[in-house]
């Protein structure tokens, strides 16, 4: 299947794809209502920096991905192994297995106290799209959509 | 072919999918005990404080049986398994055979003896028939005993709290949540817990149940006495081995199964907390009931069982809880020190509560805590199960913004390139 796959070398530490992908997953998909929203939508990729390097890590979409093998509640799925991994956020309980489970911490918990609202967020390689919103926004190709394999 | 599969939860459901992938058309039988769809176990008490409706805690949509071309046989138990003639015998009475056998019976409540065991007001929690049976008793209780301070004695303690009951926690080890986290980790929660109200009880046991035909209180072995309405003993769980006996499968604590999750009888598997299996950080073979084994020994044994070939390269425990708002994570090797020969690095986040703590054996990362700050702990969780080493610079790992990019860079291109 086709995925992300950033190049370190090429990541120039920006975070646009972090932003491209807040508002994609935002209501409005509008960057200047997107940032306002309350709750805000959490971005799916995080850049991670040391120093001079840095790297946009997302969802490895896993095969037998340990996400789904630790979910008590068959809220993390996949339809097929040539699908994405994604997370249905009615059933999440926000137990945070997945956190426990996940070998690169590309799940991110989305968490309100106010409410008591606890869900886990993690990419869904922009589902209506053909190219993820964090690819297509990144403007020294560090990230990039394909199939390896 | 002809699959059947004993116990209708986590394993076997993995079981199911994995048998499904290989073969379309074999028939899948599946005798539970439970008269429910498979639901998420772990559940059973936030159910008991309303968190949770029991349709949201099934654990699959409810087509999934039919979906899968799965014959359920609901509120069935198997009896005996003679495997010479490759035959199930169970409590409709009937006879199942099978070709491929999968045993997946789970765990059974220990209860340890004491005087007073027969009254009215004592469960144990496991099933959702019994956190249905206690939450009708629960009205008009103010109080409850809780016995055993683990991980389902705490999560019980916390769903009866939230129904608005006064809970005593009593736990025979000095510290509770012994199993999941160290000395300092268990204090922390503690100290939180009772800060919310719970009263928690260590190094002491319950001797006695007192009242007449219903429970009334407790005595304990350091003569305290607690007035309460009911008990719940949640010590822990034992593999449920009572279908296999004379059968001829092997086990010692549990059901003993090599990598392909097999027992020591041709087409006869095991899966999930009934299971003693490879554990990777001891070597040797152990029970390690939790959720995410079950489900993949499951997904495991069913690929073998189809035809396929799968590997089981061990579990270790992993645990992720949170009781009244309070979280941690752990993973491994977690109550270790200095004085049993690990190198171990602590620290503590943002948060109040927040207490980190690294476990290494020489360079191999083989354990970790996080409490309250849980953020991206599974990345520790992979390390571990890859036996990853660190030479130098381990304080890192307390660094807020720890990441992959804190790794070595080989290692990182090889998960990051290519698909895993
Ligand atoms: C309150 C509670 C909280 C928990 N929280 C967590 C958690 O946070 N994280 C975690 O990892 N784990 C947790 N666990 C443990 C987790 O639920 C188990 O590891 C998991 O359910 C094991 O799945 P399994 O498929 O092996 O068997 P089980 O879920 O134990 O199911 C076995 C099934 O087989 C049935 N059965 C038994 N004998 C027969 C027979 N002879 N014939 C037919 N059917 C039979 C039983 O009735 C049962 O329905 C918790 C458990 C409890 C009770
Ligand atoms: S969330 Fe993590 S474990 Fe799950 S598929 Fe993505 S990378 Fe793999
Ligand atoms: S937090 Fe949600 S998605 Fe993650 S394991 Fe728990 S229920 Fe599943």
């Amino acid at each position: 299947m086709k995925r992300v796959y950033p190049k370190e070398d090429a990541c120039i530490n920006c975070k646009l794809c972090e932003v491209a992908c807040l508002v994609e997953h935002s209501e409005t998909k509008d960057i200047f209502k997107a940032y306002r929203d309350v709750p805000r939508t959490l971005s799916k990729a995080l850049v991670e920096e040391d120093g001079p390097n840095s790297i946009s890590i997302q969802c490895r979409h896993c095969t037998d991905a340990p996400c789904i093998d630790a979910c008590i509640t068959g809220a993390m799925q996949r339809q097929d192994d040539e699908s994405p991994v994604i997370v249905d956020r009615e059933k999440c309980v926000g137990c945070w297995m997945c956190i426990m489970a996940c070998p690169y911490g590309a799940i991110q918990m989305d968490v309100r106290k106010k409410d008591k609202h606890k869900v886990s967020s993690k990419c869904d390689l922009c589902p209506g799209r053909t190219m993820p919103a964090c690819v297509e926004i990144c403007p020294n190709r560090a990230l990039f959509f394909e199939d390896r394999g | 072919m002809n699959y059947l599969i004993i116990g209708n939860s986590a394993a076997a459901v993995g079981a199911v999918e994995a048998i499904r992938k290989k073969d379309k058309k074999g028939g899948i039988t599946i005798l539970s005990k439970e008269p429910y769809l498979a639901y998420s176990r772990p559940l059973i008490t936030e159910f008991l404080a309303d968190l949770v409706t029991e349709k949201g805690m099934s654990y699959r949509a409810e087509d999934f049986y039919k979906d899968n071309q799965v014959s359920l046989k609901l509120g069935v138990s198997a009896k005996s398994i003679d495997a010479k003639k490759k035959v199930v015998a169970a409590s409709d009475k009937k006879e199942y055979s099978y070709d491929k056998l999968l045993i997946s019976t789970g765990g059974s409540p220990i209860v340890p003896p004491m005087k007073g065991l027969n009254k009215k007001g004592i469960f144990t929690l496991l099933t959702l028939d019994e956190s249905k049976e206690i939450k009708k008793n629960l009205k008009g209780a103010k109080r409850v005993v809780v016995i055993g301070g683990g991980l389902i004695g705490m999560k019980a303690a916390e769903g009866l709290h939230e129904a608005g009951i006064k809970v005593t926690v009593v736990e025979l080890a000095d510290r509770i949540l012994s199993r999941i986290l160290d000395e300092k980790g268990s204090s922390i929660f503690e100290s939180y817990l009772k800060d919310k109200g719970m009263d928690i009880i260590t190094s002491d046991s319950v001797v006695e149940i007192t009242g007449a035909k219903k429970a009334t209180g407790v005595k304990l072995k350091s003569k305290k006495k607690i007035v309460c309405d009911m008990v719940i003993m949640a010590i822990g769980v034992r593999p449920n081995l009572d279908v296999i006996k004379g059968s001829g499968i092997g086990t010692k604590q549990g059901i003993i199964v090599d990598n392909r999750m097999q027992t020591n009888m041709a087409d006869i598997y095991a899966a999930g907390d009934v299971t003693q299996a490879d554990d990777m950080l001891s070597g040797e073979k152990r029970v390690n009931a939790i959720w995410p084994l079950a489900f993949k020994q499951g997904r495991i044994a069913g690929t073998n069982m189809a035809g396929g070939t799968k590997i089981y390269e061990g579990g270790f425990a992993q645990n992720s809880l949170s009781v009244l708002g309070l979280s941690t994570i752990s993973m491994g090797i977690v109550d270790a020190s200095s004085k049993n020969g690990y190198e171990v690095i602590t620290g503590s986040g943002k948060g109040k509560y927040s207490y980190k703590k690294f476990v290494f054996d020489k360079d191999t990362i083989v354990g970790g805590i996080f409490v309250e700050d849980i953020d991206r702990s599974g990345i520790i969780t992979g390390l571990v199960k890859e036996r990853y080493k660190v030479k130098d610079n381990k304080e890192r790992f307390l660094s807020e913004k720890f990441g992959l990019i804190n790794l070595d860079k080989t290692w990182r291109d090889s998960k990051l390139t290519k698909p895993v």
